[in-house]
């Protein structure tokens, strides 16, 4: 084959920044996940910044109770004196920011519970989808089986069950979300795996003597990654909700560090009085669900376009 | 009738416009049949829609006329347009099934273009249909309006599809590839009908095709496509005995023909590829792939000239260049000529294979286990012997079993019943049974191009990965190991971290080529690798092939339906049909007589790329009958054209299992006609070879 047309030094070198620039390329050609994007990044910018600095200290009662919206409160306060905006800003923190592995505040790791719940359900419904897809026969119906017992629960149930069972902290929050979105990844992976199983470089891959293992972490999952990643996306969406519904339920994350759902949860109490307060975190819940969302539905857009 | 002039289509995509089409101009009488030939990518099928625009959301034509009957077609209204295609105007697509409703009746499907296009009434449009389908020959046309299109088989959905075409008596009909997804047998009998409904009707034919051979038989005119333009335009005789553009005559000389095989022919491939429409040269398209090319070829494009003979030619050397005078260039990949070793040691040897496959019954019982058992008998009674440094070539129709074969040697299905022995050892059981040694020295060239490399490594890495796995070479080696088998398949280093998609079809082909080489195994297992390759690519892939094995003496085992494609790599053949080997012995005497009734019908119906080929007609009924109930006997017996040659008319056929005769020199046939009956049969098959 000739090859004297490209100049090889280029096309031959296709790197790691060449590659994120593709990958941005994709996500700027499409005007929703622009929009999407941007919402997203900046709730990560308040979250960042309200590690480092917030107008006032989230959890200090300074001023008096369900205060307006002034100059000193932008948003006003809450039942408790506290300044609505820093505990907005410092609520990003753990959703999308930090972990709190135990009851004592300073033991954190990075990554929001939602982040993490994702990450959760990605992996263990990702290993029991590309299971089910490429062994089939049993082990596709006993773990399909199951995992559809799941689903057949409504998704608040499980939390409740979950949260009854195990108490209350971030690390039980993770573990409803993994919990309940395994099963809907593992359907997905699993019919990405049975597509993929039929092409020829699996073949060539068994033919090679290749472990059952190596086939389907190396050479199916990697194929499957577009997919799996809009699925992870939208899913972060879905985690914040949840988040948002088991702090409104009061079964969520422990107080005092502020948290959307039970911010909504407290002002309901006083919607007559200081109606503004209730607004504040629902708006905040709702622009980063729809802000990922948006962000997943152009990436998935994208990508499919590329796809034939 | 048609006068397509200066035709230039292009398609929008996200960043320009691409042309598919530039400048193409030909003309078509009433009766007429123009084929149009060229490698994929050419703009074969864009030629064909733009006819009746149907481009799709993103095709428009740029420039240019279409006139029809005297109308200028360009510019029409969609409506306009709609009234003609279908009435004057009628198309046949490659696959039969994706041009058939599979939700209604074909009755009501074909009644439908009568109804809409003439207003006719449905007893009148019925018998209308009736007439239609027995002039493609359908049997029991009136019984096949009330089925369902899977009710019938390939080659007659595609007979309704070319009898829907002609209900309205249309004076254009374009075929885009009729036959292409069809069997060889399948496909012959659908020329035949082609060619039939030519003579008897008035009707003109654009038929797109990449196979010479299809075209060479229906067709008057030939309009040679390259790289979306008309590079050659001449009779039928003059394409085939007298090319004149450089590309033409690259594609004739890239064919490998029936009668030739690989001691007494060579192939030369077009080196390169077609170039994509953001990379065509400046000057003559064909300029960097062209042997004959000069300074003012890259610089200026040449004009579709008239030369001699009413042939137009867009070259500006054409009358210098003289193909008899031609001689391979000095790179060209050609196979290297090598007797096949005598009496060489076996390295695999079958003995009365059986691959079953279990079948899931339909009625109740069977839902508790308690049915009928019923099985697929895919591959049975099948005995072989491979012998090192040969290469068994395996020819059938689709469903012969040939592919269930393949894969049972390799490991990917177990053996229900024989014995299989690689180098003496017992390799019945699939893949989990085999020791790693076993597996290294058994691996795989696959079929499909696009689905044989991960698309998530590059080409390094799955080249490496046999490497590591079979610790072939140390481990700071594998990198030099992987640009050596690179060079070897005639790919250089840039190629090492290329990732699958910017690789084309035959550079991947090859790729999959080095991965197999890649463990140094003793048997090659070919699954038709080079099917889905454009002639030119496939010509290049076959040679490497034969290179390779040249080289390191492995020995292979090549599935293919193209049976020039078997003549030409093969030493040993077998053919099979419906899970059984019925004939098998050395590739001289496989197309040689005598024949068995069923090679005799796959080689007669093979389309020879020569106009004056006049081969013999023996022609197989229907498709293959099912191989969960084979027919009892011989289970050829059922279509078999020279059953009539027996004594009491063929009864024996039906009762009574065939067994093999030895025609000598290892060639086994499985059949009850005597070999000196099957001896004197006249066969077509050489003087059309030769």
């Amino acid at each position: 084959m000739t090859t004297t047309t490209a100049p090889p030094e280029l096309e031959s070198q296709p790197g790691r920044l060449n590659r994120l620039r593709e990958a941005l390329a994709i996500v700027f050609s499409s005007r929703t996940a622009v929009v999407g994007l941007a919402i997203v990044i900046f709730w990560l910018a308040i979250g960042v910044i309200s590690l480092f600095w917030t107008p006032y200290p989230p959890n200090a009662q300074l001023f008096d109770p369900n205060l307006p919206p002034s100059a000193v409160n932008v948003m006003g306060t809450d039942h408790l004196g506290r300044d609505t905006w820093s505990r907005i800003m410092a609520g990003t923190q753990v959703v999308l920011l930090k972990t709190r592995l135990a009851t004592d505040p300073r033991v954190v790791i990075p990554g929001g519970v939602a982040i993490w719940g994702v990450i959760g359900a990605v992996l263990v419904g990702g290993l029991l989808g590309v299971n089910a897809g490429y062994r089939g026969g049993a082990a596709d119906q006993v773990i399909m089986q199951v995992l559809d017992a799941f689903i057949a629960f409504p998704v608040i149930v499980l939390y409740l069950v979950i949260v009854t069972a195990l108490g209350r902290g971030d690390v039980i929050v993770i573990l409803a979300i993994t919990v309940t979105g395994a099963p809907g990844v593992a359907r997905l992976v699993r019919g990405l795996t049975m597509d993929i199983k039929t092409h020829d470089y699996i073949r060539a891959a068994e033919t090679r003597g290749e472990s059952k293992w190596y086939v389907m972490l190396w050479e199916t999952l990697p194929n499957a990654r577009g997919p799996i990643l809009v699925d992870a996306m939208l899913r972060v969406g879905y985690a914040i909700f949840a988040i948002g519904t088991l702090g409104f339920l009061g079964l969520g994350l422990p107080p005092p560090d502020p948290d959307w759902g039970s911010m909504v949860n407290d002002a309901r109490k006083y919607i007559y009085s200081n109606p503004l307060a209730i607004l504040w975190p629902s708006l905040a819940i709702a622009t980063l669900v729809i802000g990922v969302n948006l962000f997943a539905d152009g990436l998935r857009e994208e990508i499919t376009r590329y796809q034939r | 009738m048609l006068d397509v002039r200066n035709l230039t289509v292009g398609y929008r995509t996200r960043k320009t416009v691409v042309e598919a089409l530039r400048g193409v101009s030909f003309d078509l009488q009433r009766g007429e049949a123009l084929g149009i030939v060229g490698e994929s990518g050419c703009g074969k099928s864009t030629l064909g829609w733009s006819v009746v625009n149907f481009l799709g959301a993103n095709g428009f034509i740029r420039e240019g006329s279409i006139r029809f009957e005297g109308e200028d077609l360009v510019g029409r209204s969609d409506q306009e347009l709609q009234q003609l295609r279908g009435n004057r105007i009628a198309m046949v697509f490659q696959d039969p099934m994706q041009s058939l409703n599979p939700s209604l009746r074909l009755g009501e499907q074909m009644r439908e273009v009568l109804t809409y296009h003439q207003q006719m009434s449905t007893e009148e449009a019925t018998t209308r249909c009736i007439q239609a389908l027995e002039r493609v020959h359908m049997p029991d046309a009136a019984g096949v309006l009330d089925r369902y299109p899977h009710q019938i088989s390939g080659g007659q959905q595609q007979r309704v599809v070319i009898a829907m075409a002609l209900l309205n008596n249309p004076s254009l009909l374009i075929m885009d590839e009729p036959t292409t997804a069809l069997d060889v047998t399948v496909e012959a009998a659908v020329l035949d009908l082609v060619a039939e409904l030519r003579r008897t009707m008035d009707t003109a034919i654009i038929f797109i095709s990449h196979n010479l051979g299809v075209i060479a038989r229906i067709c008057d005119r030939v309009a040679v496509m390259y790289a979306g333009e008309v590079v050659e335009q001449a009779t039928v005789q003059q394409i085939f005995h007298a090319p004149q553009h450089p590309y033409t005559q690259g594609l004739i000389r890239c064919v490998p023909r029936l009668g030739a095989d690989k001691t007494s022919s060579v192939l030369y491939p077009i080196p390169g590829r077609v170039p994509r429409p953001d990379e065509r040269p400046d000057g003559c398209l064909f300029s960097t792939r062209c042997q004959y090319v000069q300074e003012r070829c890259r610089h200026e494009l040449p004009a579709l000239r008239q030369m001699p003979g009413n042939a137009w030619v867009r070259c500006h050397f054409a009358e210098e260049i003289d193909p008899a005078e031609w001689t391979p260039p000095p790179d060209a990949e050609i196979a290297p000529q090598t007797p096949p070793p005598a009496n060489a040691e076996r390295l695999l040897c079958g003995e009365h294979l059986k691959k079953y496959y279990r079948v899931p019954g339909t009625s109740l019982a069977s839902l508790f286990g308690l049915g009928e058992k019923k099985f697929v008998k895919a591959v049975d009674d099948v005995s072989f012997v491979v012998r090192k440094g040969t290469t068994l070539g395996i020819v059938g129709e689709s469903g012969s079993g040939k592919s269930t074969l393949v894969k049972s040697i390799i490991g990917l299905e177990s053996i229900d019943g024989g014995v299989l022995e690689f180098m003496g050892v017992d390799v019945r059981g699939d893949l989990s049974k085999r020791t790693l040694e076993t597996i290294r020295e058994l691996q795989m060239v696959f079929q499909n191009p696009d689905s044989t490399m991960n698309p998530a490594y590059t080409v390094g890495q799955q080249i490496a990965r046999p490497l590591e796995r079979f610790k072939t070479v140390p481990r700071g080696q594998v990198r030099d190991e992987v640009v050596r088998l690179l060079r070897a398949v005639r790919l250089n280093r840039t190629y090492y971290d290329r990732f699958p998609r910017q690789l084309s079809g035959g550079e991947k082909q090859r790729v999959g080529i080095a991965r197999a080489l890649a463990s140094h195994p003793d048997l090659v297992l070919c699954d038709e690798p080079v099917s889905a390759l454009d002639v030119s690519v496939q010509a290049a892939i076959l040679n490497l092939l034969l290179e390779v094995q040249h080289e390191n003496n492995t020995t292979m085992i090549f599935i293919a339906h193209d049976l020039s494609v078997v003549r030409f790599i093969a030493d040993d053949v077998a053919v099979m049909y419906l899970g059984q080997l019925v004939e098998s012995g050395p590739v001289d005497a496989i197309y040689a007589p005598p024949h068995h009734p069923y090679t005799e019908a796959l080689l007669s119906a093979v389309p020879v790329p020569d106009p004056n080929a006049n081969s013999t007609r023996v022609r197989l009924e229907g498709n293959a009958p099912s191989a969960i109930n084979p027919p009892s006997g011989c289970r050829f017996h059922t279509r078999c054209p020279r059953r009539v040659l027996m004594p009491d008319g063929g009864k024996r056929c039906e009762t009574e299992a065939p067994m093999n005769q030895d025609a000598g020199d290892g060639h086994v046939i499985l059949c009850h006609l005597p070999l000196e009956v099957l001896r004197h049969l006249e066969s077509g098959v050489m003087q059309a070879g030769m």
